[in-house]
């Protein structure tokens, strides 16, 4: 794989997704970015709902939470997040914890369109990465679990 | 803005009517002025970009093999269903896993006659949760899962030829039903090799009670009823009064085996035949009937292999009407009845006599009465045969020509489609009384008022499914597109508001509230869940494996790579199967696989499934595969490689995704 052909690609590619981003998601009511299903907000119920500071609490780290986080990581995560520093797809884990906030963590992996839509540090990373985030459809349990997980690297 | 586009559409409706008074049913259409489309058309089936239509409307494909859906009132194609035809775009019939489906005792048949789409009901109304559909000329009945709005099950139906009146349902959906049109000689070799002229004495007819299985969507013959060589045309369950009986429109009661057009439309009147299901499930329950040669295939969709599962059954539980008196009656019915539908109280069975000028409309109390009193006009081939005027409510008098099928609304009337007059007639059920009529373009087979063969009509719109298009769009050709009609039916008078193309032929159609039908979507498959042989649950489970000469490769893909995305050591004479999981667990995420050379057709894998493609490589060299569902911005880089080396060469079997650094 060239590395020089590839930076040329996504330049090309960022062009576009400027292009087809401009002048959406003002609207909070409509909070869903160009293309996503609206009823994709419906059917999330409380996840709907970005979480807070106040959400998410950190002791020390867990264990048995951050294994079960790595087994939901194996099957949903590990395609395009290394446990390194380096970008496969999607930004590397190492040390992760300590560049973002553990609600910001949270709301990229439950909420991930809204995140696009209304946060700016998300659509900064979209602007790098070029592939939207999916949303893997993980429990708030889970995501958790993922998040010790992610302390531990 | 408004004024020239009325005017237009005003214009060019009565120049369409012109063309056919002048060009081709000279005296057989009632001319009206109810052809210009009314003022507020438009608006009323636009449906505003990004909301949703009202109801679902499922749409037979007719000869395509399929199910379209659209959408009501506006008539957008939502999404055609592969049932009994393949279909490169999904991989349906092409896929290792989707293959099994199509398996009859005949083999693997990828096409069929798709033609009459039944709702699965719960007392009598439909439920949204399965829609029924027959194969006519390899005899097979399907379930589409309204949850997935794909084919869920296929059952083979034997001792069957010409499979049309079916799969109508009773009101529990217990059982559909499927009833032959061609009568066959059935039995074992000798019994079935006979000369095609011993008709009278060795061909039969069967109608067949097909259960599928509450929870799992399995389908198989809970019995089979032998019946007098006829032909079976169309069939409904009775309800209310009428729970429990099952009516079949039959025409042939000539026997002819040539020459129908002429030679089955020799007698005045043929049958309505009477089963009493009731009665034949006691019957299979208590273990009457026997078990005859009946070799069917029942293939079912297992959601969590995402594979096909084939039950082979040798045998069928068959019922003779001879052994079993009150379990059969025949009711006379004008000219090779075609329709034969209850309306929603379940007092009355309307038969249409294709060839008639009138429409009879039979009483189920009075049928009740004559057979309690023996008023018979004598038997059919061994079959109770009822007089006509003691079973009989009353006749629609000169309703049109050709009245075919009935459907009804909840206010008591019932709206019949006339194929020679090209109109469909609104009636009065109780009075028999025609209150309007308004004509279609042209060439009207089956109409569909949603719930309309129910017991609780939601009535609004009845739709015409056309034969014939002629000059209503844009030519293509030698063939045309075929048609449906959608009319308001809330006021007294019908009103045409949209044409809009269909795919196929569109043969019948049942609609539902799309509000029933929404909240069981499946989004995605849970990948947990999945227990595919070849799963590949993360990219830490891909990988190549050879067993012989075939080469297994577990591959995954997520928005926007494959891994592995290099594949070597692959040699001529190697069959490569391709087990594809969609790693993403989001709506509307599909992927999909395709490989140069490969002689089948795509995988559109849904996320969390895994499908397989099996590949021939044919020379040697380095092949791409892509995905071809278009999945993000970098979807054009969702590619890859496969090395193909000859038969004996010693490059090592590998299969990785290289990734570079691409910086934090």
């Amino acid at each position: 794989m060239s590395t020089s052909t590839k930076s040329i690609a996504i330049a090309v590619m960022a062009l576009s997704m400027m292009a087809a981003c401009g002048g959406g998601g003002t609207d909070a009511a409509s909070a869903g970015p160009p293309g996503a299903p609206t009823l994709e907000k419906e059917t999330g119920g409380s996840k709907a709902k970005l979480l807070t500071e106040a959400d998410v609490t950190l002791g020390d780290i867990d264990n048995g939470m951050a294994e079960k986080g790595k087994t939901t990581y194996d099957v949903k995560c590990q395609a395009c997040h290394s446990m390194g520093e380096n970008r496969v797809v999607g930004p590397g884990w190492k040390g992760i914890t300590t560049r973002r906030k553990p609600e910001w963590i949270m709301n990229m992996i439950l909420n991930v369109d809204v995140m696009l839509a209304e946060d700016a540090e998300a659509q900064k990373q979209l602007e790098q990465c070029l592939v939207r985030m999916p949303n893997q459809n993980l429990s708030m349990e889970e995501a958790r679990q993922v998040l010790e997980f992610m302390r531990t690297l | 803005m408004k004024r020239p586009l009325l005017f237009t559409t005003g214009t060019m409706a009565l120049a369409g009517l012109a063309f056919v008074l002048v060009n081709s049913l000279p005296g057989c259409r009632p001319s009206t002025t109810q052809t210009v489309v009314t003022g507020d058309a438009a608006s009323r089936v636009y449906v505003k970009p990004g909301t949703h239509d009202e109801f679902y409307n499922m749409v037979s494909g007719g000869f395509s093999g399929q199910l379209a859906v659209y959408g009501l009132p506006s008539g957008r194609l939502l999404r055609e269903v592969p049932v009994f035809s393949v279909d490169p775009e999904t991989g349906y019939g092409y896929s290792e896993e989707t293959k099994g489906m199509l398996m009859t005792s005949h083999g693997f048949i990828p096409w069929d006659d798709s033609h009459h789409p039944e709702l699965s009901q719960t007392n009598g109304i439909p439920d949204g949760k399965w829609c029924f559909i027959n194969g006519n000329n390899t005899p097979r009945i399907a379930l589409i899962d309204m949850g997935t709005f794909r084919t869920h099950s296929i059952i083979e139906i034997p001792n069957s030829a010409g499979n049309h009146s079916s799969p109508f349902t009773t009101g529990n959906s217990e059982y559909v039903v499927a009833g032959t049109r061609f009568s066959v000689p059935m039995g074992d070799d000798a019994q079935r090799d006979v000369p095609i002229s011993s008709y009278k004495e060795t061909f039969k007819g069967t109608v067949s009670f097909i259960h599928p299985e509450p929870e799992t969507g399995k389908m198989s013959i809970a019995f089979q009823i032998v019946t007098p060589a006829v032909d079976f045309d169309l069939s409904h369950a009775g309800k209310g009064p009428s729970e429990g009986w099952f009516f079949f429109s039959c025409y042939n009661t000539e026997q002819a085996y040539s020459l129908l057009e002429v030679n089955a439309s020799q007698r005045d009147k043929d049958f309505i035949m009477a089963v009493n299901w009731k009665m034949a499930e006691q019957l299979a329950k208590e273990g009457k009937g026997k078990r005859v040669p009946g070799r069917h295939y029942s293939n079912w969709w297992n959601d969590k292999t995402h594979s096909s599962e084939t039950t082979v059954v040798e045998d069928v539980l068959q019922l003779d009407p001879k052994e079993h008196p009150g379990l059969l009656y025949f009711m006379p019915c004008p000219k090779s009845p075609h329709g034969c539908d209850v309306d929603p109280t379940g007092k009355y069975i309307v038969g249409s006599g294709k060839l008639a000028a009138l429409i009879p409309v039979f009483s189920f109390e009075k049928m009740q009465k004559a057979i309690a009193a023996n008023e018979l006009e004598g038997d059919f081939a061994g079959i109770p045969v009822l007089k006509y005027e003691s079973v009989l409510h009353g006749e629609v008098k000169k309703p049109g020509l050709g009245p075919l099928h009935t459907e009804f609304d909840a206010n008591g009337n019932a709206y019949t489609s006339f194929f020679v007059s090209s109109e469909i007639v609104k009636w009065n059920v109780e009075k028999l009384e025609v209150l309007d009529r308004v004509p279609t373009y042209y060439s009207i087979g089956h109409l569909c008022v949603p719930g309309g063969d129910s017991k609780q009509p939601w009535g609004k719109y009845v739709i015409a499914y056309n034969k014939i298009t002629k000059d209503r769009y844009l030519p293509t050709g030698p063939e045309l597109t075929q048609s449906a009609q959608l009319y308001s039916i809330d006021g007294d008078k019908m009103e045409l508001l949209l044409d809009f193309p269909t795919t196929g032929e569109p043969h019948y159609a049942q609609a539902i509230p799309a509000d029933l039908v929404k909240p069981r979507e499946v989004k995605f498959f849970k990948i947990e869940e999945n227990q595919h042989p070849y799963v590949a649950k993360g990219e830490k489970e891909a990988r190549v494996e050879r067993k012989g000469n075939e080469v297994h490769v577990w591959m995954t893909s997520i928005r926007s790579h494959f891994a592995p995305d290099n594949i070597e050591g692959v040699k001529l004479g190697d069959e490569v199967y391709f087990h594809v999981t969609n790693l993403e667990q989001d709506w509307d995420v599909p992927h999909g696989f395709a490989i140069k050379g490969a002689a089948n057709a795509e995988l559109l894998i849904m996320p969390g499934e895994t499908q397989t493609l099996k590949w021939v490589p044919t020379r040697v060299g380095v092949w791409p595969m892509y995905c071809t569902d278009f999945c993000s911005a970098l979807h054009q880089e969702m590619q890859g490689y496969v090395r193909v080396s000859p038969a004996n060469s010693n490059v090592p079997l590998k299969g990785e995704t290289v990734s570079v650094d691409a910086g934090v």
